[in-house]
């Protein structure tokens, strides 16, 4: 991953890019699509902390998006506490989730471990439809109050949200930069490897994943307050849904696993994708727009099997992993 | 109650075996699996609303035209992405499980329906307990389709030849096993067992386009707590699925059934991460 080493210049003009971006593109409607590319890709980061380093293929990110999500909003509406607050202490809920998910399913190989966190999420999920407290499947809309930073609600227009995101992302590839290069990251790897190898280096397996998921888990977290501000609207359907992990494992692959950059290009192609077709054909409704985008996905992975970062990398052979 | 746990989880069990050959065979793990069975019950219901064919005597049909689905999509999609790398073929399952749902939705709205009218209905009263003769009928069909698709596994020249490949491929290949043709063989077969338990829910089951997602997830669980590419412990865990699902549906909330069959899955794998019958 040599995207700040002798790649300087490619990543301060990603950086100028994407500030200027929301300008290019000014109708809320692009800008709606942008926001939710930069969301996608943190949450593509996050998954691949697991599934890029760890090895563990995680199908269970939509319940640490979905605890973030109704955290702060809980918060918000039953003592009005700031989102920024919420947002924190989603993010340590999720931790305390990710031990009790990771903490015994560490053993877990391969797909096991991706039936176990799928497994997982569906139980948060239908216990989330039928909890009264949280709103059980009606779910629950944050309170709608004046435009203002501290309560992370902007209605004149999406700048602000874009850059908040944009924000995280800078954050989220930062530590994914440190993680890279540290102790962890290079344990991670080795595990993922082989497991065996790595535990008889000395290297205490059960604790690196459990921190893997713990991380992921806060980014994940995170995000979901985000989108929980962001949509103003949130029930287990839409954020805690099997789809949106699967989702999530699908941009990252797609645009490559176990690099910074492959997270950002499938969101951008898969949400633009996706989002176009619904606005397009949506409205001529019975579910077009997802057939197609059903299709495309299919063309995409038997031509392009690699994904579209990989297939690039190979040409150009730059900012491949380590 | 038990009985009636007993019975759905034949069903399950069918619907675990399919997905299990082919995880065990191809090592995809095939997301559209439940999709297949919204088709299987889709055709069903054509059958029975177009031409008046009972669910039951349709069922050949289904299974014939499922068999055949599964190889076009064999040899159309499956095939390609086996080369590559794991994920692309996790996506292409995907891509195709919404693609179906979504034709569906297009072709037959997103209502939900039932079949008018089939043969087997009603209850019958055994000593006192009452069983519900749909349910009686798909758990008994379930079971001789899982019987003989066993029999074929074990018994048979090529199912043993499918059985090789699962345990090591390239040794398989080298024995002189026509890997491809038995690949194709093995998902159409395992897309035919999803569609003839499709068949046999849609005697008493709703049948909308999302409803193979369920029992998609559910099937997931179900050959995981077997261990996957076992088809005994496919069978037993099925079974074990069904039971759970309606004793935890009893004893704490219906609402709660599913988090019970998977917490009981999440326990299993903490005391055997391989699942009951795995390798």
């Amino acid at each position: 991953m040599k995207i700040f080493k002798g790649q300087k210049g490619w990543a301060i003009f990603l950086l100028l890019f994407s500030l200027v971006v929301p300008f290019l593109f000014t109708s809320p409607f692009s800008r709606h699509i942008l926001i939710l590319i930069i969301l996608y890709s943190i949450l593509g980061e996050a998954w691949s902390i697991l599934g890029g380093y760890a090895g563990l293929l995680s199908f269970g990110q939509a319940a640490f998006f979905g605890i973030g999500a109704y955290t702060s909003t809980l918060m918000l509406l039953n003592w009005g506490v700031s989102p920024w607050i919420g947002m924190v202490v989603g993010g340590f809920l999720a931790i305390l989730v990710a031990i009790c998910l990771a903490y015994p399913c560490a053993k877990l190989q391969g797909h096991y471990f991706a039936i176990a966190s799928l497994a997982f999420a569906e139980s948060l999920k239908i216990i989330f439809l039928n909890w009264k407290f949280v709103g059980g499947a009606r779910g629950l809309d944050p309170p709608i109050v004046p435009t203002s930073f501290w309560y992370l609600e902007f209605h004149e227009t999406k700048l602000p949200y874009y850059y908040i995101i944009l924000g995280m992302f800078f954050c989220v590839t930062f530590i994914m930069h440190k993680l890279n290069r540290s102790r962890l990251g290079f344990y991670l790897r080795a595990l993922r490897e082989s497991n065996d190898a790595a535990e008889s280096l000395g290297v205490r397996t059960r604790n690196c994943k459990v921190i893997a998921t713990g991380i992921s888990g806060f980014i994940t977290a995170i995000a979901g307050t985000f989108y929980a501000q962001y949509i103003l609207y949130i029930d287990p359907p839409s954020v805690m849904h099997l789809r949106l992990s699967i989702e999530i494992v699908l941009m990252t692959m797609f645009g490559g696993v176990g690099t910074i950059i492959g997270p950002v290009i499938g969101a951008s192609f898969l949400i633009t994708l996706s989002e176009v077709f619904r606005v397009a054909l949506g409205g001529a409704g019975r579910g077009m727009d997802l057939m197609i985008y059903g299709i495309l996905i299919m063309i995409i992975s038997t031509l392009r099997p690699e994904g579209i970062w990989g297939f690039i990398a190979k040409k150009g052979k730059v900012w491949s992993l380590s | 109650m038990i009985i009636s746990g007993l019975m759905i989880g034949c069903v399950f069990s069918l619907i675990a075996i399919g997905l299990t050959i082919i995880w065990g065979v191809m090592n995809i793990i095939n997301f559209a699996h439940g999709e297949f069975l919204m088709i299987g019950m889709f055709i069903s219901f054509l059958f029975a609303t177009y031409w008046g064919i009972d669910p039951l005597f349709s069922l050949p049909v289904v299974a014939i035209i499922l068999f055949f689905l599964g190889l076009i999509t064999y040899r159309v999609l499956i095939k390609k992405v086996l080369k590559g790398p794991v994920l692309a073929q996790l996506v292409v399952t995907f891509g195709l499980s919404i693609f179906l749902v979504h034709l569906a939705v297009f072709l037959w709205t997103a209502d939900y329906k039932m079949i008018q009218n089939p043969i087997a209905t009603g209850k019958i009263s055994i000593s006192g307990i009452f069983i519900s003769i749909p349910e009686l009928v798909a758990s008994i069909g379930s079971l001789i389709i899982s019987a003989v698709v066993y029999w074929f596994i074990k018994k048979t020249k090529t199912g043993m030849a499918i059985e090789a490949i699962s345990m090591d491929k390239d040794a398989a290949a080298l024995m002189g096993i026509n890997t491809d043709r038995l690949y194709a063989l093995s998902f159409a077969v395992g897309i035919m067992c999803v569609g003839v338990a499709g068949g046999l829910l849609s005697n008493f089951y709703y049948i909308f386009p999302e409803v193979g997602f369920f029992f998609g997830v559910i099937a997931f669980a179900t050959v995981a707590l077997g261990g996957f590419g076992s088809i005994e412990g496919a069978m037993i865990a099925g079974i074990l699925v069904g039971l759970a699902e309606i004793l935890g549906g009893f004893f704490l909330a219906p609402a709660y059934k599913y988090a019970v069959v998977f917490a009981i899955y999440i326990g299993v794998v903490l005391i055997k991460p391989t699942g009951l019958k795995g390798w």
